[in-house]
């Protein structure tokens, strides 16, 4: 869990090597730049592995501190990080009452709803692209968000002293505003869908020159959802999961986990499982654009205009890591599945019955998920480990609980009422 | 005439102008009469084989092509169009 705050591996030097079109291969330098100018490709990180394979060793990564920043050698800074020093290594929980009822042998839960700072995983990409910004020498923070971003982006702008600006869906949930709002942020509710919020924030990105931690300095804050996999694979023992079960809204942490786990079996870390990790997709039925892609063995998105789920904070209709997404799920053997608002309802209660885990709405879909991949056959009973990931926090998400659960029974301050109240339990 | 957003990736190929206009009855006529006034700008935009790149976003009035009719899209004078490289979750 956390640590003190000052990491022992303020000395290790970078190993990046600049940016890299995803799509055509055209070289960038280190900058907040996202595009490339020569075809509009996702530009990614690229690191020199040979060098990090010369240093990067089990007993090394397990003599530091226990945050993401373990991993240094394989994230993008230049330096220590400004910020976010405590963030990563949440618990990785074995989960055998849910096991029980999801008739699993392993089940293991990778437990964000518990990150520190605002208990999502975006505190984790977060704590990179601040960090990143504050090396560019930028000095305003902002993003668009679905409401964990927005928490994350708020909390860690706060700690670098730095201002931020946060672009919101007008509906989202008020939990998630207040949880901007105290950080001392500029919170501005766009009248539109995420998407619309996500078009604007590219024109202002473009005309503001502030750091958009998921815009302009999108290459190095993805890269922090990398730590997420490589704690699995570290908390399991040094191995990779048979199977790991993924939410998706942009896409982009399904890809990340793909190619994390892909960086430590290429560094040596872990041993080459006998069959691949199958990484699958989770979304809600109400927003399902890459989940469709998947189905219907389509490699383009068609966008969804108007999501409808209550997991709002994966309601993005115009998935950018579309593609990238898919080819991760299809390539490792994995598949999909999109619950419905009542099974993901019921999938929050299961984990919170079962393990005392209170997820946000889009843990139910990943949980819900998992259930329709086992009933179809796609994780099979005498599997190894099978890993759920748990990104956020149920707090935030209250709204869609209220009226699904019981209401406490109503008694007088007398052990007669209660003794007449417990009798009519069964 | 219609107006077109250039975002930031292909300004250099518009002398740095953020806004630009083009006739062209359809999304596809435009990007053509865009290429003859800023030559290497229609490659950027379409793959060989001229459909949209996967990661451009075009809109027209607010609304994604993809929901109209993609390159067929009908363009008035009075339209404004868009052109936005796809960004990531949040």
């Amino acid at each position: 869990m956390t640590t003190a705050s000052a990491p022992s591996n303020k000395t290790i030097p970078s190993y990046v090597e600049g940016l890299r079109c995803r799509e055509c291969g055209q070289t960038y330098d280190k900058a907040p730049v996202h595009v490339c100018e020569m075809c509009f490709g996702p530009l990614e990180v690229a690191y020199d592995y040979a060098r990090i394979g010369k240093v990067l060793t089990r007993a090394a990564i397990e003599a530091r501190p226990h945050s993401m920043w373990r991993y240094a050698e394989l994230l993008p800074l230049d330096g220590p990080p400004a910020v976010g020093q405590q963030s990563g290594m949440t618990p990785l929980l074995r989960a055998d009452r849910l096991a029980k009822r999801l008739g699993l042998k392993e089940v293991w839960v990778k437990n964000d709803a518990v990150s520190y700072p605002t208990l999502s995983f975006k505190d984790r990409v977060v704590s990179v692209a601040v960090s990143k910004a504050l090396e560019f020498g930028i000095g305003t923070i902002a993003c668009a968000s679905t409401g964990n971003l927005a928490n994350a982006t708020a909390a860690q702008a706060a700690a670098a002293g730095l201002p931020a600006v946060v672009l919101v869906p007008y509906d989202l949930e008020p939990a998630k505003i207040l949880g901007t709002s105290i950080y001392g942020a500029r919170v501005v509710g766009v009248k539109g869908t995420y998407d619309d919020v996500n078009r604007l924030c590219s024109e202002i990105a473009g005309k503001y020159g502030w750091g958009f931690v998921n815009v302009n300095l999108r290459p190095f804050y993805a890269e922090g959802s990398k730590s997420y996999a490589y704690e699995i694979a570290e908390q399991l023992g040094w191995r990779l999961p048979a199977h790991v079960v993924v939410p998706m809204a942009g896409g982009s942490l399904v890809t990340k986990v793909g190619k994390a786990f892909g960086e430590f079996e290429k560094l040596g870390l872990v041993p080459a499982p006998a069959r691949k990790t199958r990484i699958h997709g989770a979304q809600a039925e109400g927003c399902a654009p890459i989940i469709d892609m998947v189905l219907e063995n389509r490699d383009h998105v068609r966008p969804v205009k108007t999501p409808t789920s209550i997991a709002k904070s994966l309601a993005i209709g115009n998935p950018a890591d579309g593609f990238y997404a898919r080819q991760t799920i299809i390539g490792s053997g994995g598949w999909a599945a999109k619950p419905n608002d009542d099974e993901i309802i019921a999938a929050m209660r299961l984990l919170a019955e079962t393990e005392g885990i209170f997820t946000e709405t889009a843990g139910g879909v990943t949980l819900g998920a998992a259930l329709k991949l086992i009933a179809g056959g796609q994780i099979g009973k005498d599997d190894g480990p099978v890993v759920i990931c748990i990104t956020g926090n149920g707090m935030k998400t209250q709204d869609p609980l209220v009226g699904k659960l019981p209401t406490p029974a109503l008694i007088g301050p007398r052990l007669g009422d209660f003794d007449a109240l417990q009798a009519t339990w069964t | 005439m219609a107006t077109i957003r250039i975002p930031t990736p292909l300004r250099k190929l518009t002398q740095g102008k953020e806004e630009v206009t083009a006739t062209g009855g359809t999304i596809g006529a435009l990007i053509t009469s865009l290429e003859t006034q800023y030559p290497g700008i229609k490659e950027r935009i379409c793959d060989d084989s001229g459909q949209v790149r996967r990661f451009v976003n075009i809109f027209a009035n607010d609304e994604d092509i993809r929901f109209l009719k993609n390159l067929e899209t009908s363009v008035k004078d009075s339209d404004e169009i868009s052109i936005v490289p796809a960004i990531a979750g949040g």
